[in-house]
């Protein structure tokens, strides 16, 4: 038996498809080789690990845990950002495509625009590489968070379902907007898939991470 | 280091006319002086001067923009500590101090960055020599078994931070050593020379082939600056 390995999943729409949010360039070499490089990282570390697993090598199975949960982090993040973005003024990016996240999201934040206001002060407040999720926590009776993480790191604790995610890494924007982050979130609303972030809300947490195992 | 960090007016002005043989001064604009405010320091070369290893647009988005936004927050954060100060409010002072770690560690790492690199032609690149050289050799070998060591430090850097060559204060011994984010060299270690491995410091040239940047780097680390912080 061998680990299995990862494969690049394909973006659902086309490289230019997000303009004038984000540019082809950005989405060409954050999914080509961003995203690749993450995934050839994390297939090297698990078959190590599968090796030293084998051979009963604990302190090198641990030793493995940090590159394992940086890149299988960047693999699980970006396949859960591609999916939760839509071409720009496609019907997805309306809010209305999330009937039920919206009435949640209402209930919670006040209305529309005081969720995003609250969701971008987080996304601004990030010091250094990192994400911005909606979760949704099963085990605590399905109330909405706004979560930022650092680095790589995933949005998988037990109950945990991440609505969407916003990667806040300066290789996300910086050749569009350079040091100009405040607008680069501003714009990402542009182009949030709400259809796809209402079919997280709504399924259970295993169906988040469905497009994962499709991957391998 | 303070010095360089927190000018007054009057300091600001001695290290002008010492510096005045430089002719093209960078940045600068804007900064408003008020005493015991942190302030952008003015660049020792043109914005161009590091090509071709770091761009002229790099440098000046880098300096200019980035820097500058990291004195300002550290200046904002630093005002509202000291108001949390004057009413003996330690939850705010709390609340505060991760601000004060990130926007004084960013402005504290990008001015000993700034001094520790030079054009080629004015020391950029030419080896270090003396003491610092002789523990480089001691510890890692050659310089270049050193360069790689350090590379692959900052190719290993998950995230934004640095890598530092620091000294300890206690053994006097040097060492590699990565930082989080903006987290400053303080403490047990003495920083000696640091490349900044954010992706603003090399992604509108280099993209995601950051590991050319940390070749490149090399080309205009200027040595006698790192020698004069080694003890």
């Amino acid at each position: 038996m061998e680990p299995a390995t990862y494969s690049l999943p394909k973006l659902p729409y086309a490289y230019n498809a997000l303009e004038p949010a984000i540019s082809a360039q950005i989405m060409e070499l954050h999914h080509s080789k961003h995203h690749q490089t993450y995934i050839t990282n994390l297939n090297n570390a698990l078959k190590t690990l599968f090796t030293a697993a084998k051979d009963n090598d604990v302190p090198t199975q641990i030793q493995l845990q940090p590159a394992i949960r940086f890149n299988g982090g960047g693999h699980i993040n970006h396949s859960l950002f591609w999916l939760n973005l839509a071409p720009h003024g496609s019907p997805e990016t309306s809010f209305s495509a999330a009937p039920k996240l919206g009435e949640a999201i209402k209930k919670t934040y006040g209305d529309e625009e005081s969720f995003k206001k609250k969701f971008n002060a987080a996304l601004l407040g990030i010091q250094g590489s990192g994400w911005g999720w909606l979760v949704k926590f099963e085990n605590e009776g399905g109330r909405l968070g706004i979560v930022t993480t650092k680095d790589q790191d995933p949005v998988v604790g037990a109950g945990e379902v991440p609505v969407f995610g916003v990667d806040m890494w300066e290789h996300a924007y910086y050749l569009q907007y350079l040091n100009g982050k405040a607008a680069y979130v501003e714009n990402i609303w542009q182009v949030i898939n709400w259809a796809t972030a209402e079919q997280r809300f709504n399924g259970p947490r295993e169906d988040a991470f469905s497009a994962l195992k499709a991957s391998m | 280091m303070s010095t360089t960090l927190l000018r007054t007016s009057t300091a600001r002005s001695a290290l002008r006319a010492a510096s005045s043989q430089n002719s093209k001064r960078v940045g600068l604009a804007g900064v408003a002086f008020a005493r015991g405010k942190a302030t952008l320091p003015d660049l020792p070369y043109d914005y161009g001067a590091l090509e071709p290893a770091i761009s002229g647009k790099i440098m000046e988005l880098h300096h200019d923009k980035h820097h500058r936004t990291y004195v300002n927050s550290y200046n904002q954060a630093e005002e509202k500590l000291a108001e949390a100060e004057q009413k003996e409010d330690i939850p705010s002072k709390i609340a505060l101090l991760p601000l004060i770690n990130f926007h004084g560690g960013g402005h504290t790492n990008h001015t000993l960055f700034w001094e520790n690199l030079a054009p080629k032609g004015s020391g950029g690149g030419e080896p270090p020599t003396g003491g610092l050289s002789k523990a480089i050799d001691t510890s890692y070998g050659s310089l270049d078994a050193f360069k790689e060591k350090f590379n692959t430090a900052l190719a290993g850097i998950q995230g934004s931070g640095w890598a530092w060559l620091v000294q300890d204060t206690q053994t006097g011994s040097i060492s590699i050593k990565t930082y989080a984010n903006q987290d400053a060299v303080v403490g047990q270690f003495r920083p000696i020379l640091g490349i900044d491995a954010w992706e603003h410091a090399y992604y509108l040239q280099y993209q995601n082939r950051k590991a050319e940047y940390f070749k490149a780097v090399w080309d205009v680390v200027n040595w006698k600056a790192a020698e004069k912080r080694f003890k």
